[in-house]
């Protein structure tokens, strides 16, 4: 079974730790990364950028609207997600504008930009 | 990391808006700034042993207003101090008042504490430390470091500025639109000169400095975060860290500064260009510029640029003309030279600054430009006139020294 796993934490105290910090963090991080690496079980992993450089597509009844800003609802649940690689803004909602089209249903694509990515192994 | 680091990562982050809440409700800036600090002591005390709190700002906020209210009492002489388990043992009233305060009033409480800090009798010498004092909550000692001037002379510097804005002057009124964007520009500016003072340091103060251009940007990410949706709040973020993405390689090991072009490209900070150009982005769809948008814009281009011949100087030509028009000023004029003796040859861009003379008669750069555009039209008299002008009007050993570097290959030529 692929597993997914997200990482919720406090943005604004990542963000006060100093450049020493976070390295420190990122290094143990990466011990644990490396270990599931050599097994053979580690698919892509990303770091993203602060939630103030996110962009929220809204789609309700009428056409999707574009929000400066993190996803901030309770009343929809985080389903799947998707790793694109665009040159631009526009081009990222355009593909969550289609996502949205083909989907019947409500709800809302939080697009973030990624500091690190690292695509993993092919796990299937 | 240890408990004590967690912790007071946690403390920097909550204190903006924990001051600002306290500072809403006791209306005077000392009382808010003491009962914060009695609330992180309790906080050492007691997140270590019952773990931290679900919301450390909710927490600090209504611990602190508790204590400055038993303070009052206790001088008052008129009831003892509750127990304190009663105030550490918050439990559901934590959660009732972090849903209250989670609201509105959170934005213009951060506002209206970094507000108070550009109060127009304040001279920006001490709007600054103020901010930093206050806002940031470093400590003086970290302060004077930063602005190169003793511990006791910052020190005075800071209880001066308070003394000034006397707390009958604080605007406690919630802000109508206007008056809350016209707060917000004021706040922006000076989070920018905070950056700038970092930003414009030798290489020798670079270490003590660069603290400022740290504490300008997360400034500027907080004021982001309370307004999502302001393209230029956005472009000023985007501008901040463009820029800081290329502090390791702006000075070589000597101490000289290594102009743009010249510089080593892999030692930019990737990470704060991914986060700048993600927000320039984000901020160019609103189709409302504004200068902190141009001037990223600007550096974006030059972030783009994996070496310094693609550098697309066309576009960065019609962006300086562009930041011309919405706030005509003589040294944009200047930078616009540069951009325009790549595209269109020194001598245009030469004719383009000649006559700013006058008015930045007392400005290095000009001199430097100068200097650089007659030299490359081989007028090498006057090339050494004006590098010797820029010299004598050098604000850093570093500025001098690159000057000194042209004034020999002159000699050499």
């Amino acid at each position: 079974m692929i597993y997914a796993i997200f990482c919720y934490h406090p943005e604004d105290v990542i963000g006060a730790w100093t450049k020493e910090e976070d390295d420190a963090v990122m290094e143990r991080l990466g011990v644990v990364q490396d270990k599931l690496r050599e097994q053979g079980k580690l698919g892509p992993v990303a770091r993203l950028l602060p939630t103030t450089a996110a962009t929220t597509l809204r789609k309700g009844r009428d056409e999707p609207i574009v929000i400066d800003g993190p996803f901030a609802e309770t009343k929809e649940q985080l389903l799947g997600f998707y790793v694109v690689d665009c040159a631009s803004l526009d081009e990222v909602i355009d593909i969550a504008k289609d996502l949205a089209h083909a989907n019947p249903g409500i709800g809302s694509y939080e697009i973030r930009p990624a500091s690190i990515f690292r695509p993993g192994a092919n796990l299937i | 990391m240890s408990d004590a680091g967690w912790i007071d990562a946690a403390l920097t982050a909550a204190r903006p808006q924990a001051v600002g809440a306290l500072l809403r409700y006791f209306r005077n800036l000392d009382t808010a700034e003491e009962a914060f600090q009695e609330a992180c002591l309790r906080a050492l005390k007691n997140w270590p042993k019952n773990g931290p709190p679900r919301d450390p700002t909710a927490w600090l906020i209504f611990v602190g207003r508790n204590s400055a209210i038993d303070g009052v009492r206790r001088q008052a002489k008129q009831q003892p101090l509750p127990p304190e388990e009663l105030l550490s043992d918050l439990g559901d009233t934590e959660t009732a008042i972090a849903e209250k305060i989670d609201g509105s009033d959170y934005r213009d409480d951060i506002l209206r504490l970094l507000f108070i800090c550009c109060h127009p009798d304040l001279p920006a010498t001490q709007q600054i430390p103020l901010a930093l004092r206050i806002v940031s909550g470093l400590s003086v000692r970290q302060i004077a470091r930063a602005f190169l001037v003793s511990e006791s002379a910052m020190e005075q510097r800071i209880t001066r500025a308070k003394g000034r804005i006397g707390s009958g002057d604080v605007p406690f009124e919630t802000p109508g639109p206007a008056e809350r964007a016209e707060r917000l520009a004021v706040v922006a500016a000076m989070v920018y000169l905070i950056f700038n003072e970092g930003y414009s340091a030798g290489s020798g103060e670079q270490q003590a400095r660069f603290p400022l251009c740290e504490e300008a940007i997360r400034l500027a990410r907080l004021l982001l975060r309370i307004f999502p949706t302001e393209p230029e709040i956005m472009g000023l973020t985007a501008l901040l860290l463009l820029q800081n993405a290329r502090a390791e390689a702006r000075f070589d090991k000597d101490g000289s500064v290594i102009l743009l072009e010249d510089q080593d490209r892999s030692l930019w900070n990737r990470k704060m260009i991914a986060e700048g150009l993600a927000l320039i982005d984000k901020a160019m769809r609103h189709r409302r510029p504004g200068p902190y948008q141009i001037q990223a814009a600007i550096a974006a281009l030059h972030a783009r640029a994996l070496l310094a011949e693609d550098t697309d100087w066309a576009e960065i030509d019609l962006l300086y003309a562009a930041l011309e028009r919405l706030t005509p000023s003589p040294v944009i004029t200047l930078n616009r030279a540069v951009a325009v003796a790549k595209v269109r040859g020194p001598a245009e861009a030469l004719a383009l600054i000649e006559p700013l003379e006058e008015r930045l008669s007392g400005y290095f750069h000009f001199f430097g430009v100068k200097g650089g555009l007659l030299m490359k039209i081989g007028r090498a008299s006057e090339a050494r006139e004006a590098f010797n002008r820029a010299i004598s009007l050098a604000n850093t050993a570093a500025e001098a020294a690159h000057i000194r570097m042209h004034l020999d290959k002159l000699a050499r030529d």
